[in-house]
């Protein structure tokens, strides 16, 4: 391997990180306020405006809700949302701003996308510039950006409540949640980011798409002159800021966040890197704050940290150490003074191997499905990464609010585990693990495996499945692996490689994303419901102490060996074969 | 004291080898359905025999010898778990039979009314029932449980406890009750009959130490939720892996696919058997365990939160400190000599039979060689204790006349004779008592001579037993009857944690409420018919079997003992239980990395060859990759049923601590072993051309 000399990458990627955990904590103590009710500023000058919205939808914020009226509450609303997505697509040439005049998108694409974006997946079957109206960009995705993500976070409050919560059946008021998610932290965040972003370059217009005359002419692809090239518009950078600040990650453009009018610049592409794992990572914070004991969100937010960065520097080596075939034609791929060297296939020349791969490795860990290179274009080993890091239930800081819920059950799967081995039945955070809880904890942790699995498998054997592959062998197997991993997980990165727009796939595809991601929601607030119920046991030197490096350390641990008994046979057919060929076309 | 049952050794034959027997009896799908976990590897050893059959009729998917190897060693999995269980009930099994030896069909001699001499009429003592009034005489075995509602007798209750020594049972009081299959010795008894018969306490003896209707625990329960989550998450790994291998080998072009033999020994590899198998024994051999130490648990659910208590609460006389309280000092009034005080204490004792007399005769002989003296000869005369004077002495042939008693009584006596109390008397009266002791004056008519400080004299090592109940996370209350005053300062010196002074069933119970309202598992011990509230209010609360009915039925468990500081053995047994399922959790999930790299290349090289560079235990050939993999899954168990029985050892840590260690030798050591195991295992195999 080629590795590099000087110390860029590193110091790219430890200041980004440090960045990340330096914000995380006033940011997590911010949010824990405003849901808490406590004054906070904004939620003190914006006090009347969230009133009124209480008032005019004939909501009683002081009234809590038990785990069931919250769950049915949070349901109505995504559905509501999901037919608004869904309506907007079929009916866009009726509407307005329909600047382009694109036709109704076809009924499977609009019901993929709709699930998609209310489900934080933002799975992208769809190419923004060629398919969406501004209106439904704006009305549509926009706007379910900040709502998906809202969700996420209510759902994470409720289950946070439920730890904080004594003896009590209520664990929240879900309007009161949802809007103080979009007003008091979503929306001024967006707000600012998008400013930064518009200063970068990144385009906010309700013009109809240029034209551009080419400097060089190309021949395409029937062989015909082409001299213009035409430049997609549209209101793109109040959707980007969402889009990563939401964990969302689903392109205004088809190429997404490789797009130059998406993501112009190296700051540009740091800013949004922090806003991907911005407030997954504060949440853990926010965690810590309303449990009363900072140190049990630090240790979340440590355990996370500690199956990141090793996986950051896998990807990253993979991705700088190049092609060994290309090494065996005498090609130079190192890095020096003239070229980033490494496997620049499918990667965008003003990020490079780190921005790159810093990308890959943030957005899926963070279930955020933008890219910003090619990700069927990385080597098997980076691809791998990426992959594993969706596979493991994308609780590696993950969604906002999803993330930090898929490590809290973890957390009390290890709690269980480790409390049964010092002699006591488990607790966390004063709470006792018992069998309910074990049920709803495997849930989460199953249904995700159980989707990602399935669907794959279904579509290697169903003809419908198998034509939508584009590459043989084992590469082929981990596209569909990828994305049914992405899917089933709700990231909505793709490794692409897979012609998802097709019937099968979007209907299979918007299924798993639909289950990935309610049949988690519903099982975490009846935990959250079962939890609130319960006497909180007082600390003693008996109990296990949930913030120590030990628990930590074993957390990560648990995290990581389910994931890998879970995916080794299926990864062992995809990218570690193809690894091995790699390795095995040079020996 | 004689434990309850001989120590058996592990594999003792005549448990063994019915054990055997066992194992092939519970094959029985009813059986085994209830364990989601065996009943998934019996699925798949009917799975593979059905091939097998097939492979040697026709077309086999592989050859006939290797799915042969694999069969069995799965029957051998099924097996080896059923014998794991069947040796946990067997030792249950045979110290129920002991216990039933002692249930005869006998007669009674039922009485029509509650009153000695009444004419008996002779029943079968099955046909008595609560409420029905018997009598006892000696010679009689006891029928059924009861109470005595008059008489005293002796009665040998060795069939119960194992204690040969006679106890006594009268009627009122601590010592009512009597239990069915002991025995009365000498006098008679009146008893009225507290429980039907299939509901006595032998009966309840009986079936939990037989395990007959054991009950999963709520621990137990949540455990075997998650083993079959992970079931049914492996099951979904290895039926995918069907399709992602033929659809491999059509883009590979390769050979044929993974074979269901393949398929099913991966999944048995995989799913947590080790645990899934030794889980009902390691339940039952908890209860065993309890058995061992002399203490009969009314419910599994007792055992288990016995490992949660948070306060353990201890009356202080006979559990802190031993019964009585001794002189451990002379303290002279002004102007008296050390020794006058001592001679005098002395003196006054000599006829005085209780422990604090003895103790100062005791004191004054080893601190001032005051040589014993016969009473007689100083033609003295004893004066004992009298309820009306509070205090005791001796009046002397030359007349004088010593009295000793509390402060109170003893001023009362010297300022009726006219004396007067020296100043200083009173001074040393307060520091004992606030030390905890008990002042004693001492005073010849009108001359008060000084104090005697009798004290509590804590247990040896109860200190130590405390420290180590802090480490564990458990807190100690001492409860006593004393003035807050004393309690402090002997709850101190013990190193107690709290206590409950001027303790009375009520506030017992207040207190116990309290600590739970706030959270906290409480255990406790008790014997008297006073203590039922409490025991009834407790988590975990022992009962002496010296005890009364009513305490016996308020508490979860009974120490056939009656040794009260037995609460900190049963909430280590508790612990242990716990402890052990979780670190054989951990084992199970942790030998399946090393599994993955035995079958996995041995399953798919044929797919990409490229794939044998993950056979890093460099296993000879696919199919002994395999086979030795389900070998060493069946092995395991076998391995760990000693552990499963005696318990993983649980030593008084900090949470953290033992966290620790228990992840290093079960986590680790589960990840590493089996490498070796398996090929361990390879090698043999080749050795031998098995595979």
């Amino acid at each position: 391997m080629n590795l590099p000399v000087d110390w860029n990458p590193a110091v790219q990627a430890f200041v980004y990180l440090a960045a990340v955990l330096v914000s995380a904590k006033p940011l997590g103590i911010y949010m824990a306020l405003i849901y808490e009710g406590k004054p906070a500023l904004l939620n003190q000058w914006l006090k009347p405006l969230e009133n009124f919205f209480y008032r005019f939808s004939g909501v009683d914020p002081a009234k809590g809700m038990d785990w069931k009226a919250y769950a049915v509450a949070m349901m109505i609303f995504n559905a509501l949302g999901l037919i608004m997505v869904y309506g907007l697509q079929r009916l866009q040439n009726f509407l307005p701003l329909n600047t382009m005049s694109l036709s109704r998108v076809p009924p499977d694409l609009a019901f993929n996308t709709a699930i998609s974006f209310a489900s934080n997946t933002n799975w992208q079957n769809y190419g923004g510039e060629r398919t969406l109206s501004y209106l439904t960009q704006m009305l549509g995705l926009t706007v379910q950006n900040f709502l998906s993500a809202a969700t996420g976070m209510t759902v994470l409050i409720a289950v946070i409540r439920g730890f904080v919560a004594r003896q009590a059946k209520e664990i929240g008021n879900f309007w009161v949640d949802l809007t103080r998610s979009v007003l008091y932290i979503l929306l001024p965040l967006a707000t600012v980011l998008a400013f930064f972003l518009v200063s970068q370059g990144v385009v906010q217009s309700f013009k109809p798409y240029g034209k551009a005359s080419l400097v060089q002419p190309l021949k395409g692809e029937t062989g015909q002159d082409v001299s213009e090239q035409i430049l997609p518009l549209g209101p793109a950078a109040s959707q980007i800021a969402i889009k990563q600040l939401g964990t969302n990650g689903g392109g205004f453009f088809s190429v997404n966040s490789a797009h130059p009018f998406e993501n112009p610049t190296p700051l540009s592409c740091l800013l949004q890197l922090l806003a991907i794992l911005l407030i997954p990572a504060a949440l853990c914070y926010t965690f810590g704050s309303m449990v009363g004991d900072l140190r049990q969100g630090r240790a979340l937010l440590l355990a996370m940290t500690l199956i990141f960065v090793p996986c950051l520097l896998v990807c990253y080596l993979a991705e700088q150490g190049g092609n060994p075939v290309f090494e065996q034609l005498g090609i130079d791929q190192s890095a020096n003074a003239l070229q980033p060297g490494g496997n620049m296939e499918g990667k965008e020349a003003r990020f490079g191997i780190t921005d790159s791969a810093l990308w890959a490795v943030a957005t899926t860990a963070a279930s955020n499905g933008s890219v910003n290179s090619m990700h069927d274009s990385y080597m098997p080993l980076g691809g791998l990464i990426a992959m594993w890091l969706i596979e493991l239930g994308e609780v590696i800081y993950g969604g906002v609010g999803s993330g930090l819920y898929g490590m809290i059950a973890f957390a009390v799967l290890a709690v269980f585990i480790a409390g049964l081995m010092v002699g006591r039945t488990p607790e966390y955070l004063g709470k006792k693990i018992e069998a309910y809880e074990i049920k709803m904890v495997s849930l989460v942790i199953l249904i995700p495996p159980i989707l990602v699995l399935l669907g794959t498998a279904v579509s290697v054997i169903l003809p419908a499945g198998k034509s939508g592959i584009l590459n043989p062998g084992p590469h082929g197997f981990s596209e569909v692996l990828y994305a049914f991993s992405s899917a089933g997980n709700n990231n909505g990165s793709a490794f692409a490689g897979l012609s998802g727009n097709r019937f099968y796939y979007n209907v299979a595809l918007g299924l798993a994303m639909f289950f990935g991601r309610y049949w988690l929601a519903i099982p975490l607030l009846a935990l959250a419901g079962s939890l609130a119920g319960k006497k909180t046991v007082p600390q003693s030197p008996g109990t296990l102490s949930t913030h120590t490096p030990i628990f930590i350390f074993f957390l990560a641990a648990v995290v990581l060996i389910v994931g890998a008994l879970t995916f080794f046979p299926a990864l062992a057919l995809g990218p570690i074969a193809e690894h091995l060929m790699f390795k095995g076309s040079t020996a | 004291m004689k434990s309850l049952r001989r120590e058996r050794s592990l594999f003792d034959p005549r448990i063994s080898v019915p054990a055997m027997f066992q194992s092939f009896k519970k094959l029985n799908p009813r059986h085994q359905v209830k364990n989601p976990v065996m009943f998934v590897v019996w699925v798949g050893c009917i799975l593979t025999t059905v091939l097998l059959v097939q492979a040697l009729t026709g077309q086999g998917e592989a050859p006939p010898s290797f799915i042969f190897a694999i069969a069995v060693w799965l029957w051998f999995t099924v097996l080896f778990a059923n014998f794991a269980e069947a040796m946990a009930e067997g030792r249950g099994k045979a110290q129920a039979a002991n216990l039933r030896r002692t249930r005869k069909e006998t007669s009674a001699k039922k009485l029509p009314s509650p009153d000695y001499g009444t004419e008996p009429e002779m029943v079968a003592a099955s046909t008595l029932r609560a409420g029905d009034f018997v009598l006892m005489e000696a010679g009689d075995l006891i029928p059924i449980d009861g109470e005595v509602v008059e008489g005293v007798a002796s009665v040998d209750e060795s069939a119960i406890t194992g204690e040969s020594a006679p106890v006594i049972r009268e009627s009122g009081g601590e010592r009512s009750a009597v239990t069915g299959g002991t025995r009365v010795l000498s006098d008679w008894l009146v008893v009225r009959i507290t429980a039907n018969p299939g509901e006595t306490f032998l009966d309840r003896m009986i079936s939990m130490v037989e395990g007959a209707k054991r009950q999963k625990t709520p621990n137990e329960i949540a455990l075997s939720i998650f083993l079959a989550g992970l079931t049914i998450l492996f099951l979904l790994v290895t039926v995918t892996l069907l399709p992602f291998s033929i659809y491999s080998l059509q883009s590979a072009g390769a050979a044929e696919p993974v074979t269901l033999t393949v398929l099913i020994a991966l999944l048995v590899c995989l799913i947590p058997t080790t645990i899934g198998g030794l889980l009902p024994a390691i339940g039952i051999a908890g209860m065993d365990r309890m058995i061992q130490a002399n203490v009969v648990a009314m419910s599994g659910r007792a055992v288990e939160a016995a490992g949660d208590v948070d306060v353990l609460l201890l009356d202080k006389t006979g559990t802190i400190t031993l019964g009585n309280r001794q002189a451990v000092e002379f303290i002279p009034a002004q102007g008296v000599e050390k020794e006058q005080l001592a001679d005098a204490a002395q003196l006054s004792s000599l006829s005085d039979e209780t422990p604090e007399g003895r103790s100062i005769v005791v004191l004054a002989k080893k601190k001032y060689g005051i040589r014993e003296r016969h009473i007689h000869e100083l033609s003295a005369k004893f004066v004992p204790f009298s309820a009306q004077t509070r205090m005791s002495g001796v009046d002397l042939g030359d007349g004088r006349q010593i009295r000793k008693g509390s402060f109170d009584a003893v001023e009362n006596y010297v300022k009726s004779v006219g004396g007067l109390i020296p100043p200083d008397i009173k001074s040393s009266v307060e520091s004992i008592a606030k030390s905890g002791g008990t002042p004693l004056v001492v005073a010849e008519k009108t001359h008060v001579l000084g104090v005697v400080h009798l004290k509590d004299i804590i247990k040896g090592g109860m200190r130590a037993r405390f420290a180590q109940l802090r480490r564990m996370g458990i807190k100690t209350v001492m409860i006593t009857g004393d003035n807050p005053l004393t309690a402090a300062a002997i709850a101190a010196e013990a190193g107690a944690d709290d206590f409950l002074a001027e303790a009375t069933p009520e506030t017992k119970l207040e207190y116990i409420r309290d600590k739970q309202s706030g959270g906290r598992l409480v255990a406790m011990t008790g014997d008297g018919t006073n203590d039922a509230p409490a025991l009834a209010q407790a988590d975990v609360a022992v009962a002496m079997n010296t005890g009364t009915q009513a305490a016996k039925e308020a508490g979860n468990m009974v120490d056939l003992d009656s040794n009260p500081t037995k609460l900190i053995e049963i909430v280590e047994i508790g612990k242990q239980l716990l402890i052990t399922r979780g670190s054989l959790t951990t084992f199970s999930i942790a030998n399946d990395v090393s599994k993955y790299f035995a079958i996995i290349p041995a399953a798919f090289s044929g797919t990409y060859p490229v794939l044998n560079a993950l056979n890093i235990m460099h296993l000879s050939t696919p199919q002994s990759a395999i086979l030795s993999a389900v070998i060493f899954n069946a092995l395991i168990i076998i391995c760990l049923i000693p552990l499963a029985l005696k318990g993983v050892r649980y030593r008084a840590l900090p949470a953290g601590r033992l966290l620790r260690d228990n992840l290093l030798i079960y986590g680790l050591g589960g990840l590493i072993s089996p490498f070796f195991g398996i090929k361990l295992i390879d090698m043999i195999l080749n050795w031998f051309r098995w595979a």
